[in-house]
């Protein structure tokens, strides 16, 4: 009993704090008002300095290991930044002339791209061939616009023949041929990247003017990261006004007050620009996923304002003037904000623990806009409410609507079927959740963006038509300085090479021993007996130093053979392929590597390399940062109800519907991204308000109030049930916003947060009661703790 | 203004006369025509062409030193020979003949330089025990694997290029004057470069290399000139930078030889398989 006392006397502390905290703001309103508008200025000057990236790599930290192994390959080899052009003739094949004139212009224009170090394409291919003790090293295709449709068909023959060609810049089926530009990125500023791409698109237009029966699609890894980019700012365009709109109309039609709304918009407006202002002032980048910040903090930041303001209202319908009415409400309300407000920033502040940087900015920008709403909540929202007039009719009727019905009903049927419910909610968890190991991870980058973004489109293009676009990079090392000329080696390289075009998904292989083969053969009068590996060392060594000394500025082979000719480049391009596909293709590769020559140093990578470990990476990391929000949460909860059991107990209602949602995924979508990392530990700290709201009014009902655990759960149900309700739509309403995003990542993150929400109100108002009933049960009344 | 920043980078160690042809010139700073910009960068590559002729024959040893932007390095060492022809509108014989990497050894490259057509070039492999000859009409890509173009370090020939002079400024201890030079050569790798021939003994101390967009691709620097026979300079170190790959590549030459009596027969395809 003495404990009881206790509680209910601190319980009454934290009353007293919140209405002396109240009467302050209220008495300063003016003050509080001016004071909340000078921090907002000062945070809100840093959207200033906002920075948008340009990068996949964004996605990368720099700690990633994969990523440090790309940068080292990038240093050997070359940067593999590239736009690659396809051309496609409307009707007919590239033997036409006119593709190749436009094809020949083009590579010679495509050298004046800001930051182009090198162009490769069927017409300044290095076609090599021997006329007695000549090595002829010529372009393929030159002066198109003189050879006939005959001659150009010959070259389109010969390059078909190439390995280095075929698949890659000429399709197999003679439909299309393409333009790789390489570019190097001095990476001193951001706009480099638009600079490149401006002038690419403008090129593309200018071709596409001349030769109208063209069509150029523009890919690469360049395209790819302005995609990154486009669909930022089609997000910013698209999501945030639509968002803001519908907020406003939500607000309405629960507070149905213009002072209400208006209070509750700049409420939301201050939290969300403050938080952008704050990553502008922290320098953090925004980047497609973390552009999502602004939507999650308007969500989030509303409802806040609406717990207070429908108290409010609330109050003045039975009655209470409207600075009692504000009061009441800060009273009743301050708590379980604070309490919701830190459980949801712990949730965001999570996703720290994953290695991907922009999953770190959102849930710091979105950690900092909780925390404004909160502040703003609780200060601005009852200084301006106590200055702006504000009227609500006083209703005698006591009948409260529909929803509040339906909701009592609920309860009623709980509380009559706890057994029921608990072995039906039991059973769907279990059949969810056994359902979640089919999902599979998936993170194919042509995928990410939906057809609004214009890559989409045109890698799609390139697939269809040219070659795939999902590159494996392999470094092969040979052991020592000049040792690629070695027989063994290329001995393994040319198996190797073979090996990988037996894999169906495979559409291209670039090995340097397709060079040092033709080489032989033109060394030896052109005699196909002679398309092999050199017998000498000596003999692959000089043809290589021949070969190098008959190239022409930018197409040398500094990209595929490292300096001290210790190692060369295997790129392997693959056709549309899941990333749990790669996955399994790199361990064969390792495999075959250690059965050939064990203990090799060959290692892979590149951007497909990369994507096809995010999601598992992420995942690992985050199981870290999930554990710690459960261990915060679940202690903010004991705390909070002062319980250890109600502390265990509300572990339940909060880690079941995470579990559940996934199953639901699995079963309905089966496959997702890097998105799934990051659910988990931003729906927990969200879905831990209702049960925050259920359990403290619950606990209030029992030790206040005295009722039984029936009429407790009445009481509960009939006082927070349709504000839970109202919030879980609210917020589930909001994510779901994200689903239009053109970028799958933040879509998935938008979709799976609102299925959570909805999960956790079923699971809140079913399995709660349930459990409340049953814990009850085999004890006597009294023994709460 | 520029006077007085001249008069203030004056080394006072220097010749006195140096310092009188350094004001006379800066008085001189008055319009001038674009043609006789032309002529004038032609004037000071003339100069420095000229400053070298007669040499007749040259035979010097030299180590590569290449470097990757991770900074792993390589070295090759070579000998290049060459024979002066009195003709200015004919290019020198060059023959490279290399040492190590081992893989490569006794593989020589024979080239006649052409001023607007390509070199003729010949190689002869060991391995193959044959001369093979080169035919390829752009030969600006990376020799041996280096940052050098072959046209860098052979073949400096006058008539090359066409030239702009552009300004005159201290380069270290010296004053240079600024030419832009333009290929003619229309499978040139380069839109442009800009050198800097100091005004003393009219030697390139360095050049800039602008790649076919117009940025800068490389630099070039020379350094420790010694002279030989009172006449001819020559740059003992060579340092090429590239900057938009991070690579490097530096030359270390070893003494020059002179007058060694090499004659036209020294640099035929036959006497390719003589070497070493």
């Amino acid at each position: 009993m003495a404990a009881i006392e206790s509680k209910t006397k601190q319980l009454n502390k934290m009353d007293r704090f919140a209405l002396q905290w109240a009467e302050f703001v209220i008495k300063n309103r003016v003050k509080t008002i001016f004071f909340a508008i000078v921090v907002f200025l000062i945070f809100a000057a840093g959207l200033m300095q906002i920075q948008t990236s340009h990068n996949y790599r964004v996605f990368f930290s720099d700690k990633n290991p994969d990523l440090l192994t790309f940068e080292k390959f990038e240093e050997t080899y070359t940067k593999n930044d590239n736009f690659l052009f396809v051309f496609k003739p409307y009707s007919g094949t590239i033997d036409q002339p006119f593709v190749a004139q436009a094809i020949e212009e083009f590579t010679a224009r495509a050298w004046t791209i800001p930051f182009a170090i090198r162009v490769d394409s069927i017409t300044n291919f290095q076609h090599t061939y021997a006329i007695d003790d000549d090595l002829i090293v010529e372009d393929l295709i030159e002066d198109a616009a003189n050879l006939s449709q005959a001659e150009i068909a010959k070259r389109v023959d010969i390059a078909l023949n190439e390995p280095l060609l075929a698949g890659s810049l000429v399709a197999l089926d003679r439909g299309a041929s393409g333009i790789n530009v390489t570019l190097q990125y001095p990476g001193k500023s951001l706009g480099e990247l638009p600079e490149a791409i401006h002038f690419a698109h403008a090129l593309v237009a200018e071709f596409e003017q001349s030769y109208p029966d063209l069509k150029i699609a523009l890919t690469g890894i360049s395209a790819l990261n302005n995609a990154f980019f486009e669909a930022t700012i089609n997000d910013a365009k698209t999501l945030y006004g639509p968002m803001f709109l519908v907020l406003i109309v939500i607000t309405w039609l629960i507070i149905r007050n213009i002072s209400g709304v208006v209070a509750t918009v700049l409420v939301i407006t201050f939290a969300t620009l403050a938080a952008m202002g704050f990553a502008g002032w922290a320098g953090i980048t925004i980047s497609p996923f973390s552009g999502s910040a602004p939507v999650v903090i308007l969500t989030l930041a509303i409802v806040d304002s609406i717990h207070i303001l429908i108290t409010m209202v609330q109050r003045m319908r039975v009655g209470d003037d409207k600075i009692a009415a504000i009061k009441e409400s800060m009273r009743v309300n301050f708590l379980a904000v604070s309490i919701t407000s830190l459980t949801t920033i712990i949730g965001f502040l999570a996703l720290n623990f994953s290695d991907a940087p922009p999953f770190n900015a959102l849930g710091n920008i979105a950690a900092v806009g909780i925390a404004a709403a909160w502040f703003y909540s609780l200060t601005f929202l009852p200084a301006l409410l106590a200055l702006l007039p504000f009227n609500v009719q006083t209703y005698s009727d006591k009948s409260r609507g529909p929803l509040q019905e339906a909701i009592n009903k609920l309860a009623e049927f709980v509380i009559a079927r706890a057994r029921a419910t608990l072995v039906f909610v039991g059973l769907l968890f279990i059949g969810l959740a056994s359902a979640i190991p089919t999902i599979d991870l998936n993170d194919q980058w042509v995928e990410y963006f939906d057809d609004r973004v214009e890559f989409r489109g045109d890698a799609k293009f390139a697939i269809n038509h040219l070659t795939g676009l999902y590159i494996l990079e392999y470094s092969v090392p040979a052991g020592e300085p000049g040792a690629i000329s070695e027989p063994k080696y290329l001995q393994d390289l040319d198996d190797f090479a073979i090996w990988l075009r037996e894999y169906s998904k495979v559409r291209h292989v670039y090995s340097y021993t397709d060079i040092i083969r033709r080489l032989s053969m033109n060394m030896n009068a052109d005699d196909p007996a002679y398309y092999k590996i050199p017998e000498e060392r000596e003999l692959a060594a000089q043809y290589l130093l021949l070969y190098e000394l008959s190239l022409p500025y930018g197409l040398d082979l500094n990209d595929r053979i490292d300096i001290d000719k210790s190692s060369t480049r295997v790129s392997v391009t693959l056709d549309e392929i899941t990333t749990g596909e790669t996955r399994r293709f790199l361990k064969d590769i390792d495999a075959w590597w250690n059965a050939r020559s064990p203990g090799n140093e060959v290692y892979g990578t590149g951007a497909t390399y990369l994507f096809s470990f995010i999601s598992e990476r992420n995942i690992q990391d985050m199981i870290g940062g999930n554990i710690v929000a459960v261990i915060l949460i679940s202690l903010i909860m004991i705390i909070t109800l002062r319980s250890f059991s109600f502390g265990f107990l509300s572990l339940i209602p909060n880690i079941a519907p995470l579990i559940m949602t996934f199953g639901v995924w699995a079963l309905l979508v089966g496959e997702v991204g890097m998105a799934a990392a990051t659910v988990s530990a931003t729906s927990l700290g969200i879905i831990v308000d209702n049960t925050v709201h259920i359990l403290t009014k619950y606990q209030r009902a029992r030790e206040e109030l005295a009722l039984s655990v029936e009429d407790a759960i009445r009481y509960t149900f009939d006082t927070v049930g349709a504000a839970v309700v109202a919030n879980a739509l609210i917020l589930a309403f909001g994510f779901s916003v994200l689903m239009y995003s053109s970028f799958q990542i933040t879509s998935d993150m938008g979709t799976l947060t609102a299925l959570a929400i909805i999960i956790a109100l079923i699971v809140d108002l079913l399995l709660l009661p349930a459990l409340l009933m049953l814990r009850a049960q085999p004890k006597k009344r009294s023994s709460l703790c | 203004m520029l006077r007085l920043k001249r008069l203030k980078q004056f080394n006072p160690f220097n010749h006195v006369i140096l310092a009188g042809v350094l004001m006379l010139t800066s008085f001189a700073h008055l319009p001038v025509a674009a043609e006789d910009l032309d002529q004038k960068g032609f004037d000071v590559a003339a100069r420095n062409d000229r400053s070298d002729r007669g040499f007749g024959d040259s035979r010097v040893e030299l180590e590569m030193v290449l470097k990757n932007a991770a900074g792993a390095e390589s070295r090759r060492t070579l000998e290049i020979s060459t024979l002066e022809l009195p003709d200015e509108s004919v290019g020198d014989k060059n023959l490279i003949v290399f040492f190590t990497p081992a893989d490569i050894e006794g593989t020589a490259l024979l080239s006649y330089a052409k001023i607007l057509d390509p070199d003729d070039q010949w190689l002869y492999l060991p391995a193959l025990k044959r001369v093979k000859r080169i035919s390829s009409k752009n030969k600006s890509g990376p020799f041996v694997g280096s940052e050098y173009a072959f046209e860098d370090i052979t073949g400096q020939e006058l008539e090359k290029y066409e030239y702009t002079w552009l300004r005159e400024e201290p380069c270290g201890e010296l004053n240079c004057d600024v030419v832009e030079r333009r290929p003619r050569y229309k499978d040139s790798g380069y839109t442009k470069q800009i050198g800097w021939v100091d005004q003393t003994v009219y030697q390139a101390r360095k050049i800039e290399y602008y790649d076919r967009k117009g940025s800068l691709l490389k630099t070039q620097l020379f350094e420790d000139y010694k002279l030989y026979d009172d006449k001819f300079w020559r740059a003992h170190v060579w340092r090429m930078e590239n900057h938009q790959t991070g690579k490097s590549t530096n030359l270390f030459y070893k003494d020059y030889k002179f007058n060694l009596g090499l004659k036209d027969g020294d640099f035929v395809t036959g006497a390719l398989s003589r070497q070493r």
